[in-house]
């Protein structure tokens, strides 16, 4: 293998770029990455970026150790297309790279609300350049709407209350975070918002957003409008994939894999944000970090599923002081029981359970228990 | 120097956190087939914000409970990523069975 091409400059393709170095690879790495950043860290975005407590500088992901990795970055620059019989990569400069390997870590982006778009002071939050736009926005006294309670929705409220606006939170489903956390636990982390002084609106949907040029509301489906200076849209994210149609390439709700991180086309890893794992995608930081050490591996030697990934999917979230860690694999109908602290004291830890085993644990402010259990956890996972 | 606690409060495998004019330490107590001995760090990660006293104590490495970056007790070095500094060591002293971190006075404003 002489050149390898790693499409996506962020801490899945960052990953990627250290573990072929650390497993011996010596040939030539290009890393090509859409935005005109170096790499960087996103959860501060919504967290002590947002709230000007840590500067860009400190988001960098690269280190002094990585001075040694020799790479040449194309930032500034999106792959339009790969080519699998040529074993191409094209560029949207026009320009074509000839490989051996192709790393996909194009992550994904933030959904856009349908029909959105066009009017002032709406925001999204995925890049750095998001988080700018919509700090300059966040001045006390100033009215939030934010649509949708997932994490992120949940995070910008908590740092914007922080800065003193008057926050709405608007969430068609009836419990925030049920699909990650059940009923029980999502109806905990939704008391957060109220106890913080931040509306929530749950079991309705937004119609549209109302303002001429500025946004000025958001009006819901039952007719109801809501005044707003600044609106965020937190519904979620898409993969970055479109751009890999027509490549051979298998897609579902993101590029298609096996646990080795291989796709179809032998030549071809996935990693991160943008890799659905037999059609299940996960959007967390640690399998970004994580994944990539097994996608070298599996390019490196040729050979699909002799290197898997399969610890058990691990998230946090910081959401208004208090810490939410997440791990496991969560399913509707999984029993949850407290088994350390107290959920009215924000700090507890509780199990999911399924037969009788454990699956998942979930965690407020309970760091090290957190950490023991999560390790636990890994021996009771299927060893497939 | 600042008195951490008892000698026999913090049996091997543990840690407690300190506050010491404003910084907050870790003082850990290694397991005896790493050599046993008492180690104080910085208890703030140099990645972000995460009590490493909250961490998974190894040998002798604690790993961050928020993302895993792992720092050598004896010299704070990360030993990868997602840390890229190492956090400030501290001696460790017992006295009449009562544990001490010893803290350089901060430099005198005058
Ligand atoms: C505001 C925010 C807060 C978060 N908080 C948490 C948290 O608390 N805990 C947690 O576990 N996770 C959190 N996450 C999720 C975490 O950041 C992601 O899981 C992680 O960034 C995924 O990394 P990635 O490299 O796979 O993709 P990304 O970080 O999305 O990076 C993909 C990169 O590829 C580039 N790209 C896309 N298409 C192309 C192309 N065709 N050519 C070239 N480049 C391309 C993009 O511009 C982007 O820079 C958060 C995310 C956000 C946005
Ligand atoms: S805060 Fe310690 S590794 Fe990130």
């Amino acid at each position: 293998m002489r050149t390898v091409v790693v499409v996506g400059a962020s801490l899945a393709g960052l990953s990627a770029v250290r573990a072929l170095r650390a497993q011996g690879y010596d040939g030539h790495l290009v890393v090509v990455g859409e935005e005109r950043h170096q790499p960087y860290d996103r959860p501060p975005l919504s967290k002590d970026f947002l709230a000007g407590k840590a500067t860009a500088g400190s988001l960098d992901l690269l280190g002094d150790q990585d001075e040694a990795l020799e790479v040449q970055w194309r930032l500034g620059t999106r792959a339009v297309r790969i080519n699998a019989a040529d074993r191409s990569v094209q560029l949207s400069t026009e320009d074509s790279l000839r490989c051996d390997g192709v790393v996909l870590a194009t992550g994904a982006r933030a959904r856009a609300l349908p029909g959105g778009g066009g009017l002032d002071r709406v925001h999204c939050l995925r890049t750095l350049d998001d988080a700018v736009a919509l700090r300059a926005d966040l001045l006390p006294g100033a009215r939030l709407v934010i649509i949708g309670a997932g994490f992120i929705g949940a995070e910008v409220a908590s740092t914007a209350r922080l800065l003193g606006l008057d926050v709405t939170v608007v969430e068609a489903d009836p419990v925030p975070l049920a699909r990650q956390f059940g009923l029980e636990m999502g109806q905990l982390c939704a008391r957060l918002h109220g106890e913080n002084g931040v509306r929530l609106l749950t079991g309705v949907g937004v119609r549209e957003l109302v303002g001429a040029s500025k946004v000025e509301g958001v009006r819901l489906v039952d007719g109801t409008v809501l005044p707003a200076d600044v609106v965020v849209v937190g519904i979620g994210a898409v993969p970055n994939i479109e751009w890999l149609a027509g490549s051979g390439l298998v897609l579902g709700n993101g590029v298609i894999t096996d646990t080795s991180c291989a796709t179809n086309l032998g030549h071809v890893v996935a990693v991160g944000d943008c890799a659905a794992v037999h059609g299940e995608r996960v959007e967390h930081w640690t399998n970004a970090l994580e994944q990539p050490t097994v996608a070298a591996a599996t390019l490196l030697a040729g050979e699909r599923g002799r290197h898997v990934h399969t610890a058990a999917p691990y998230f946090w979230s910081d959401q208004y002081g208090v810490r939410i860690q997440f791990a496991g694999h969560r399913a509707p109908g999984d029993a949850v029981r407290v088994v350390e602290g107290d959920p009215e004291e924000r700090s507890f830890l509780a199990v999911y359970e399924r037969a009788g085993e454990p699956v998942a644990v979930v965690a407020m402010n309970r760091a090290k228990a957190f950490g023991r259990w999560r390790r636990q956890l890994v021996r009771h996972l299927p060893t497939t | 120097m600042v008195p951490v606690c008892n000698v026999d409060d913090l049996p091997h495998g543990e840690s407690v956190r300190i506050v010491h004019t404003d910084i907050p330490i870790a003082v850990f107590h290694v397991e005896q087939d790493a050599g046993g001995g008492y180690y104080a760090i910085d208890d703030t990660c140099t990645h972000q914000d995460a009590s490493l006293a909250e961490g998974w104590l190894e040998g002798c490495a604690v790993e961050c409970p928020l993302h895993a970056a792992c720092f050598d007790l004896r010299t704070g070095l990360p030993s990868g990523p997602p840390a890229t500094r190492p956090v400030r060591t501290y001696p460790v002293l017992v006295q009449d069975g009562t544990l001490y971190v010893v803290v350089d006075a901060p430099a005198e404003v005058a």
